[in-house]
C-alpha cells in the first residue's frame, strides 16, 4: 500500500534528526496556528497564495530562500562543528548523518537559496525596470514559484521521512546508483530537483519572453538599465542548460527505477557522460546565479554614486560574452579525469577567457565610483564588499583553470573556499544588497540601516575568518567531505573556521533583528514618494508598493535612465508632469492553479520517492485536471476601473510634488 | 567604511594590526604547507606553475583592490575636496585599457596553460635514470589496493616505492569513483571503474607521504589514506622480498571478499598476486565493488523488505 514506506523510515532511533525534525514541526504548526487563530488564512489565500502578480511572486521566492538560507546554514555550522570535534575522534555525526548533511547543504544552498533569491529580485524587479504591467504569462510565473517551493519542501521531508542523499550536491554514478546508494536518499535529491528544475525553467521562459517582447514603448534593448541585461543573459542560461539538468536526472532515474544502465558499471554504461552532462549544466549555472548579482551591483553603484553605470555598452558586450563562454567550460571540473593535455588546455584557456570580461565589469563598476558622490547605505556597502572579495575569489578561480594547478588543488578545501569565496562573496552579497536596495519599494519602509550595516560587517569578516583558512587547509592537502580526520596541522585552521561561521550566524542574526526592527519602526522608516534612494531607472517612477498594475501610464521611454531625466525635469520646472488621462486597467486574475499544481507535485514526488505507485497515479490524473480546469476557466482578467487607477496614482503624486517642493525650496 | 577619526582610531589600528598579523600567519602556515614542499620532480614543477600563475595575478589583482578601496573612500558623499562628475560615464581610453589589462594577462596564462598542460600532463612519462618501477592502483570500498606486477606482491593501505625512480601508476577503480592524491607528491587523477588511467610520480628522497582520496566515494572515505614510504632502492627490493614471504594471496576469490564495504582497514600485504588480476579488474571481467549488500541495507533503506 505504502511502497517502501514504513515506520522504520522516521529517525526514532537518531536523536539529532529527531529533534530537529520535532521542532521544524513544531514551528510550522506554530505558524499555522497563528495563522488560523489571527484570520490570516484568507487574506494569505487572496492576496498572496493565489496571487499572480509578479511582485508578490517575486517576494515569496526571496521569503523562500531566507527561509532555506537557515536551513543550508545549520548545515554549515554542523558541519564546522562537526570537524572541530572529529579530530582523532569520531564527533557527533556518523558518516550517514554527515554525508546526508553536506549533500543537503550543497543542494538547498544553491537550489533552494541562490536560485529562489536572484529569481525572486528578478521577478520582482524586471517589469517594473521595462516599464510593463507584468511579465509574459503571469499564471505559469505563479506555478514556478510553487513547484520551486515543492523542491524544497522534498528536500526538508527527507529529514524526517527517510534519508537525503549521501553522494554529495552532485549524485555522481556510480556512488549514486542503485548498487552503491540503495536508499531513497538519491531520490529525493533527483524529485526535487526534478520538480523545481521545470519551475525554475518555465521562470526563466517566462522572463526572456517578458524582456524580448514587452519592453515599454521607446525601451529599446540598449536603453535597458543593466540589470534587465544581466537577467536577460542569466535567464537565457536557464532556458539553454535546465533543461540538461532534467534530461540527465531522468537518465539517472531510469537508471534507478527501471534498470537503464546510462551511467551504471555494468552493460556499456559510462559515469563519465554524467559528468559531462552535469556539468554542462551546472557551469552555466553558475553564471546564471552571478550575473543578476552583477546586475544589483551595476545599479546600486550607480545609483548611490550619483552617475550612470561606467561603460554602459562595455557592460552590455561582457555580460553576453559571459553568456556565450559559460557553455564552453564545463571541463574544468574535472582536469584530474586524465582527459589529455590538448583538452585540458582548451578548457583551462577558455576558463581564463571569461575573466576578461568579468574583469571588465569590476573595472567598470570602479570607474562608476570614480567621480561619484557615494552614500553609503548598506547596499553599497555589500557592492564593495562584493568588490574586493569577488576579485580575489575570481583570482583563486582562474588558478586553479591551470591544470597543473588545479592537479594538486581540485577537491581539496582549496576548491571549498574559492567557489564559497565567489557565491557568498559574489552571489549572496549581491542578493543581501538587491534585498536592501528594493526592500522599500517593495514594502513601502526601508530596512534598518544600523542593523543592515551591523549583518554586513559581521558577514564579510565572518566570510574571510571562515573561509581564509580553508584556503590554507588545501594548501596542507586537507580534501573535501572529511567526516574525521587525524593530521594535526589541520586542526587550527578548523577552527578558526568554525569561529567564522559564528560571526557570520551573528550576521544572520542581525539581519532577522533588523527585519523585525524595521517593521516596528516601518512608520518612521517609511517612503511615500516611491523613490528612496534619489534612484534612476523606471522602477523608482511609482509608488511604494507599486499598485497592482504597476504604472498607471505606460511611460514613454525616451533614452538611457528614463526615471532619472523624468526627475530631472520636474525638478527644472518645479513641478510634476501634467496628470495623463487615467484609463481602466486589465489585470490577471488570481488563480489557485499554481498551489494545486505544486500539491499534486509534491504528491508525485514524495509517492516516486517511495514507490507508491496509486499515488503517483493520483497526482498525475490530479495535475491533468488541474491543467484542463485551468484552460477552460472563462474569465482569466479582471478590470481594474479607471477611477481607481486615478486614486492611486494620485495619491502618490501628492506625496511626489511635496518632496519636490521641498526640494526645490531647499537646493542641496 | 569604519570612521578613521577620534576615539574609534585605536580600536582601528588594533583591528588592522590584528588582520595584518592574521594575513601573515595565514601566508606562513601556507609556506610550511605540503603543496610548498613537494618531494618530486612533478610536485615541484607544479608548485612552480601555481606560484607563478599566482604571482602574474596578483600584479593587477592588488592594485584592483586597492583602487576599489581608494575610489570608494575618496568619492564619499562627505568629501568635498572630491570632485563629482555627475556625467562621466564613458571614456573610450579607459575603456581601451579596461579591456587590454585582462586579455594580456589572459594570454600571457593561456600560454602558461598550453605549454604546462602537456608537459604536466600526467600520463606523461618522466624521464629518470632507472626503469620507471610498476604500480597498479585499485580504488575500493574503502580501501586502496596497490599491486606490483613485477614483483608480484601487492598491499592494501601502504605504497612502498623506491626513492629516485619514476613511478608508472596504472588506476582503476573496483566500482566508485576516488581520486589517487598524494599531495606532497603532485598530480592527483580520477579512479574509475572499467578504465585504466596513468599516471607518473616520482619522490625524490626517502621519506614518507601522505596519500589519500580526494573525491567522495561513500560512509567509509574519510578512512581513504595511506602513507606513500619511499625507500632507497635495495631497502624497495628487500621489502618485496619479504612481503613474498608471508601473507594471504591475492586472486579472484581473495579480490571479492577485499572489494566487499570495510573501513579503516590496516594496512597489509599479499604475497602473490594472480596473474593479470589488474587487466581483469580493468576489463570489468571481476565483478564490480557490490556495494552495501542486501544485509546492510536494511537500515539506510527502510521497507524494502529485503
Amino acid at each position: 500500500m505504502l511502497g517502501k514506506l514504513n515506520w522504520a523510515a522516521l529517525p526514532l532511533d537518531e536523536p539529532i534528526p529527531l529533534v530537529a525534525s520535532a521542532m521544524v514541526i513544531c514551528v510550522i504548526i506554530g505558524v499555522l496556528v497563528l495563522a488560523v487563530m489571527k484570520g490570516w488564512v484568507p487574506y494569505l489565500w487572496r492576496e498572496w497564495i493565489t496571487s499572480v502578480d509578479h511582485k508578490r511572486i517575486g517576494v515569496m521566492y526571496c521569503v523562500l530562500a531566507l527561509v532555506m538560507l537557515l536551513r543550508g546554514f545549520t548545515d554549515a555550522l554542523m558541519m564546522r562543528s562537526q570537524q572541530v570535534l572529529a579530530f582523532h575522534a569520531a564527533g557527533y555525526l556518523p558518516p550517514s548523518h554527515y554525508d546526508q548533511i553536506f549533500s543537503a547543504h550543497g543542494t538547498i544552498m544553491i537550489f533552494f537559496v541562490a536560485m529562489p533569491f536572484v529569481i525572486g529580485l528578478m521577478n520582482f524587479v524586471i517589469p517594473l525596470q521595462l516599464g510593463v504591467r507584468d511579465v509574459a504569462f503571469p499564471t505559469l510565473n505563479s506555478v514556478s514559484f510553487w513547484l520551486t517551493a515543492v523542491g524544497a519542501l522534498l528536500t526538508n521531508i527527507s529529514l524526517f521521512v527517510g534519508e537525503f542523499a549521501k553522494t554529495g550536491w552532485l549524485p555522481y554514478p556510480p556512488l549514486s546508483e542503485l548498487t552503491y546508494s540503495p536508499g531513497v536518499g538519491v531520490d529525493y535529491w533527483l524529485w526535487s530537483l526534478q520538480i523545481s528544475g521545470i519551475g525554475t525553467l518555465l521562470s526563466g521562459v517566462n522572463l526572456v519572453v517578458t524582456i524580448l517582447k514587452m519592453r515599454a514603448p521607446g525601451m529599446s534593448y540598449l536603453r535597458m538599465p543593466m540589470f534587465c541585461w544581466t537577467a536577460l543573459a542569466s535567464n537565457l542560461l536557464v532556458v539553454a542548460a535546465f533543461p540538461i539538468l532534467t534530461a540527465t536526472s531522468a537518465m539517472l532515474i531510469l537508471d534507478r527505477y527501471l534498470g537503464f544502465h546510462f551511467f551504471t558499471n555494468e552493460a556499456g554504461g559510462n559515469a563519465v557522460m554524467f559528468m559531462n552532462l552535469i556539468w554542462a549544466w551546472g557551469h552555466p549555472e553558475v553564471y546564471i546565479l552571478i550575473l543578476p548579482a552583477f546586475g544589483v551591483f551595476s545599479e546600486v553603484i550607480s545609483t548611490f554614486s550619483g552617475k550612470p553605470l561606467f561603460g554602459y555598452r562595455s557592460m552590455v558586450m561582457a555580460t553576453m560574452a559571459i553568456c556565450v563562454l559559460a557553455f564552453m567550460v564545463w571541463l574544468h571540473h574535472f582536469f584530474t579525469m586524465g582527459a589529455g593535455g590538448d583538452v585540458n588546455a582548451f578548457f583551462g584557456i577558455m576558463t581564463m577567457v571569461i575573466a576578461v570580461p568579468t574583469g571588465v565589469k569590476v573595472y567598470n563598476w570602479l570607474f562608476t565610483l570614480f567621480g561619484g558622490r557615494i552614500r553609503y547605505t548598506s547596499p553599497v556597502l555589500w557592492s564593495i564588499g562584493f568588490m574586493v572579495t569577488f576579485v580575489i575569489g575570481g583570482m583563486t578561480g582562474v588558478l586553479m583553470a591551470v591544470p597543473p594547478a588545479d592537479f594538486v588543488l581540485h577537491n581539496s578545501l582549496f576548491l571549498i573556499a574559492h567557489f564559497h569565496n565567489v557565491i557568498i562573496g559574489g552571489v549572496l552579497f549581491g542578493v543581501f544588497a538587491g534585498y536592501t536596495y528594493w526592500f522599500p519599494k517593495a514594502f513601502g519602509f526601508r530596512l534598518d540601516e544600523r542593523w543592515g550595516k551591523a549583518a554586513f560587517w559581521l558577514w564579510l569578516i565572518g566570510f574571510y575568518v571562515a573561509f581564509m583558512p580553508l584556503y590554507v587547509l588545501g594548501f596542507l592537502g586537507m580534501t573535501r567531505r572529511m567526516q574525521h580526520y587525524d593530521v594535526a596541522a589541520w586542526r587550527p585552521w578548523l577552527l578558526v573556521a568554525a569561529a567564522g561561521a559564528l560571526l557570520i550566524l551573528a550576521g544572520i542574526g542581525c539581519q532577522i533583528a533588523q527585519l523585525a526592527v524595521s517593521i516596528k519602526n516601518r512608520h518612521k522608516l517609511q517612503d511615500l514618494t516611491g523613490d528612496p534612494w534619489d534612484g534612476r531607472s523606471l522602477e523608482w517612477a511609482t509608488a511604494s508598493p507599486p499598485p497592482a498594475f504597476n504604472f498607471a501610464i505606460m511611460p514613454d521611454v525616451r533614452g538611457e535612465e528614463p526615471y532619472w531625466t523624468m526627475k530631472q525635469t520636474a525638478i527644472a520646472r518645479h513641478q510634476l508632469r501634467e496628470e495623463a488621462h487615467y484609463e481602466a486597467i486589465e489585470a490577471p486574475r488570481n488563480t489557485s492553479t499554481g498551489i494545486i499544481a505544486a500539491f499534486f507535485a509534491t504528491l508525485i514526488g514524495f509517492a516516486m520517492i517511495w514507490h507508491i505507485w496509486w499515488m503517483v497515479a493520483l497526482g498525475l490524473a490530479g495535475a491533468f485536471a488541474t491543467f484542463v480546469a485551468f484552460a477552460w476557466r472563462e474569465q482569466s482578467e479582471i478590470t481594474i476601473p479607471a477611477a481607481e487607477v486615478a486614486a492611486i496614482d494620485r495619491a502618490n503624486r501628492a506625496a511626489r510634488s511635496m518632496a519636490l517642493s521641498q526640494m526645490t525650496r531647499s537646493p542641496q | 567604511m569604519p570612521p578613521l577619526a577620534g576615539d574609534r582610531s585605536g580600536r582601528f589600528l588594533r583591528r588592522t594590526a590584528l588582520g595584518a598579523w592574521l594575513t601573515l600567519a595565514t601566508l606562513l602556515e601556507g609556506c610550511r604547507s605540503e603543496l610548498m614542499n613537494p618531494q618530486g620532480p612533478v610536485g615541484s614543477d607544479e608548485k612552480t606553475i601555481l606560484l607563478n600563475a599566482l604571482g602574474v595575478m596578483l600584479v593587477i589583482v592588488v592594485p584592483t583592490i586597492l583602487a576599489t578601496l581608494l575610489f570608494a573612500w575618496w568619492f564619499r558623499a562627505s568629501n568635498k575636496r572630491a570632485r563629482y562628475r555627475p556625467t562621466f560615464a564613458y571614456s573610450g581610453r579607459i575603456e581601451l585599457v579596461t579591456w587590454s589589462i585582462p586579455i594580456l594577462v589572459v594570454l600571457f596564462l593561456g600560454g602558461l596553460t598550453w605549454v604546462s598542460s602537456h608537459t604536466l600532463d600526467p600520463a606523461q612519462p618522466l624521464s629518470g635514470k632507472t626503469p620507471a618501477v610498476n604500480v597498479q592502483v585499485v580504488s575500493l570500498d574503502w580501501k586502496w589496493l596497490f599491486i606490483y606486477p613485477d614483483q608480484g606482491v601487492a598491499s592494501v593501505n601502504a605504497l612502498v616505492v623506491p626513492a629516485g625512480a619514476p613511478i608508472h601508476l596504472a588506476l582503476t577503480s573496483s566500482g566508485v569513483m576516488n581520486t589517487f592524491f598524494v599531495p606532497q607528491l603532485g598530480g592527483m587523477v580520477y579512479t574509475m571503474n572499467g578504465m585504466a588511467e596513468d599516471l607518473y610520480l616520482q619522490a625524490d628522497h626517502p621519506g614518507v607521504f601522505a596519500g589519500r582520496s580526494a573525491h567522495f566515494s561513500g560512509d567509509g572515505f574519510s578512512d581513504m589514506h595511506f602513507d606513500v614510504r619511499a625507500v632507497t632502492a635495495a631497502a624497495f627490493a628487500a621489502w618485496a622480498e619479504q612481503t613474498r614471504r608471508a601473507g594471504p594471496v591475492l586472486d579472484a576469490a581473495s579480490y571479492a571478499t577485499l572489494a566487499k564495504q570495510t573501513r579503516n582497514v590496516t594496512p597489509f600485504t599479499y604475497r602473490d598476486v594472480g596473474p593479470d588480476l589488474f587487466e581483469q579488474i580493468v576489463e570489468r571481467r571481476l565483478a564490480p565493488g557490490p556495494g552495501p549488500g542486501p544485509d546492510r541495507a536494511g537500515q539506510a533503506q527502510p521497507g524494502l523488505g529485503s
